[in-house]
């Protein structure tokens, strides 16, 4: 079919660049292509305009105003930066979704160890383990939130229950401000591991088996074969990894919205202050206590601090991602 | 080798126990009456307490918000499979004057955090009268820059010659694209369809936001808003949260393959 094609394709090339010059029918169906490019485009061109790239600059300009209790807003140049800056709760929240965010990167060794074993030669019941894995990240998070609170409740929990048998007296693990965040760690870290192990697996599989067989013949041990070759060539889907593990860190919201104790109920948990992430706390200002203007430059500082975070990772990828 | 493998076998399976322990104590204490799931110390077996399922639609309006979720997810999979796949084939196919300087503000929108479209997002609906609608949870998710990337990669893969073929037979630009590229491009649609229902299913920050009446909440947030709201009954949350989730899980078991390759070519969670 490619063979007849071939010829007849040419002289349509031929006829096209011959009347581009003239107008006439090629020129007719340059403009028919390119209205039905518009036209195919239409829906979610607008769709994106009116839904994501006005409200994006929408939020940029109301974090400049002000907003009075019905609905109108008035401009207020930088104020709402400067309160940033000043407010305490707006440092906790940063302190608490940063710790967050690094901590949560344990989940990237661990899931590479898991990926590893999983891709061993003649390795058996990998679909098992892989969807075993895998169910946590499908399951609905406010689902799990639950579930992990019940296991982390400090006198009925499952938790607290098998440290008793070993004689540990363990706290009251989201309710207590020196415990909340780490067992909010431990909940993102088992939800996320297998995810991000799937990923790994995917780039396990694309290394040539012959770096293995060169290094094989050189004698080196299987974890020199892992420090050697393994790891370097997996570095550039870690940095894959890590870039959107930040991200997705750093918008911390449905784990804790639940596990503190749900919207209102939340400020009761004498862990909140330990908990409240950036997200929560712009939630909270724009439909809580209806302060949009300030809630705006809430998320205006997120933006920055995602941008901030991903720009320094690409800059500190050359000293450890290395490119086959 | 064999012993090597047992060793490795022992941290796989301890470690996916791990995985699964907190689903297996969800069904127990789901089957659990209050005071046996308060009992100190635990009972590590389940009662055959099937009512507290049935209680889930007592507390909640469950039925509505199954029926929201399952319609939001579906309008939703199906707008952005189809419009996606429209720019998509635009974007990849078709030449038109802007093509690379549109996509260039298409990729921008994918970059930024979705906080940043949520309160303008929520005004639009309050000034359409939309809160508390399915109109207010579907429309914004029907539109998606992240979808047209991943189909524009997946078309940009499809060989040409039988779209040229078609042409040369006369077929049209709407006939090529419905009965030539979308049937070749089947496993990149499965995929964003998968990712779309996974991502709808699951999302809180947006059904909580404009749908604040029970009757017209989502699963996830009506379970969310049940927390608190009184002395927390554990086995019902624990019944409700089950079934909140058990579709989506059963629809990754079914089509584990598709959902994989869709999350490992595409690197973005749910």
């Amino acid at each position: 079919m490619t063979v007849t094609m071939t010829p007849r394709r040419d002289s349509t090339q031929n006829k096209a660049s011959a009347a581009d010059t003239g107008g006439g029918r090629r020129g007719r169906g340059r403009l028919k292509e390119a209205l039905w490019g518009y036209a195919f485009i239409a829906p979610t061109g607008l769709g994106i305009g009116i839904f994501y790239l006005w409200p994006v600059l929408q939020t940029a300009y109301f974090s400049l105003t002000e907003w009075g209790a019905f609905g109108g807003h008035t401009w207020t140049g930088l104020d709402n930066y400067r309160r940033l800056g000043s407010d305490p709760e707006v440092g906790r929240a940063l302190v608490n979704t940063l710790t967050y965010t690094g901590l949560g990167l344990l989940s990237i060794p661990l899931a590479i160890g898991f990926a590893v074993l999983l891709n061993r030669k003649g390795m058996r019941f990998v679909g098992l383990y892989r969807t075993l894995f895998f169910l946590p990240v499908v399951t609905m998070p406010v689902a799990i939130a639950m579930v992990w609170r019940w296991l982390y409740n400090g006198d009925y929990g499952l938790i607290n229950y098998l440290l008793s048998l070993v004689g540990i007296d363990g706290p009251n693990w989201v309710a207590d401000p020196a415990t909340a965040l780490y067992a909010l760690v431990v909940v993102g870290v088992w939800s996320s591991v297998g995810y991000n192990l799937i990923i790994f697996l995917a780039g396990l599989q694309a290394i040539p088996k012959e770096y293995y067989e060169a290094a094989a013949i050189d004698g080196a041990s299987p974890l020199s074969q892992f420090f050697h070759v393994t790891l370097p060539l997996l570095s550039p889907t870690a940095f894959f990894v890590s870039v959107v593990s930040v991200i997705g860190s750093l918008q911390l919201f449905d784990l804790v919205y639940v596990m503190a104790g749900s919207g209102a109920g939340a400020r009761a948990n004498p862990a909140f202050p330990r908990l409240e992430t950036v997200v929560q706390l712009f939630y909270d200002r724009a439909f809580v206590t209806n302060d949009r203007g300030y809630a705006a430059a809430i998320v205006m500082m997120l933006l920055l601090l995602i941008v901030v975070l991903t720009a320094v990772q690409f800059r500190f990828q050359k000293r450890w991602v290395h490119y086959a | 080798m064999r012993n090597k493998n047992l060793s490795v076998h022992t941290i796989l399976i301890a470690s996916a126990l791990a995985m699964v322990a907190p689903f297996v104590w969800q069904i127990i204490t789901s089957l659990k009456s209050l005071s046996n799931a308060t009992k100190v110390p635990p009972s590590l077996l389940p009662e055959g307490r099937w009512d507290n399922y049935g209680k889930v639609f007592d507390v909640l309006p469950f039925g509505h918000q199954f029926l929201n979720t399952v319609l939001m997810a579906g309008l939703r999979t199906i707008g952005q499979v189809l419009f996606c796949s429209m720019a998509a084939y635009a974007f990849a196919r078709l030449r038109f004057p802007g093509r690379n300087l549109l996509f260039g503000i298409l990729l921008s929108v994918l970059m930024v955090p979705p906080q940043l479209f949520i309160i303008p997002q929520y005004q639009i609906m309050s000034s359409l009268g939309w809160l508390n609608s399915l109109q207010a949870l579907v429309v914004p998710g029907l539109f998606s820059a992240f979808g047209v990337f991943l189909l524009r990669q997946f078309f940009l893969g499809l060989p040409k010659e039988l779209e040229e073929a078609a042409a040369i037979d006369g077929a049209g630009t709407v006939r090529i694209y419905w009965s030539i590229v979308l049937p070749l491009a089947r496993p990149g649609l499965v995929a964003l369809a998968l990712l779309v229902l996974l991502w709808s299913w699951n999302d809180l920050f947006w059904p909580l936001v404009v749908n604040t009446d029970p009757s017209k909440m989502t699963l996830s947030a009506g379970l969310a808003s049940l927390q608190g709201q009184f002395q927390t009954d554990y086995p019902v949350l624990m019944a409700g949260s089950l079934l909140a989730s058990l579709p989506i899980i059963v629809i990754f078991t079914l089509l584990q393959r598709q959902f994989i390759q869709g999350i490992a070519t595409s690197g973005i969670k749910g």
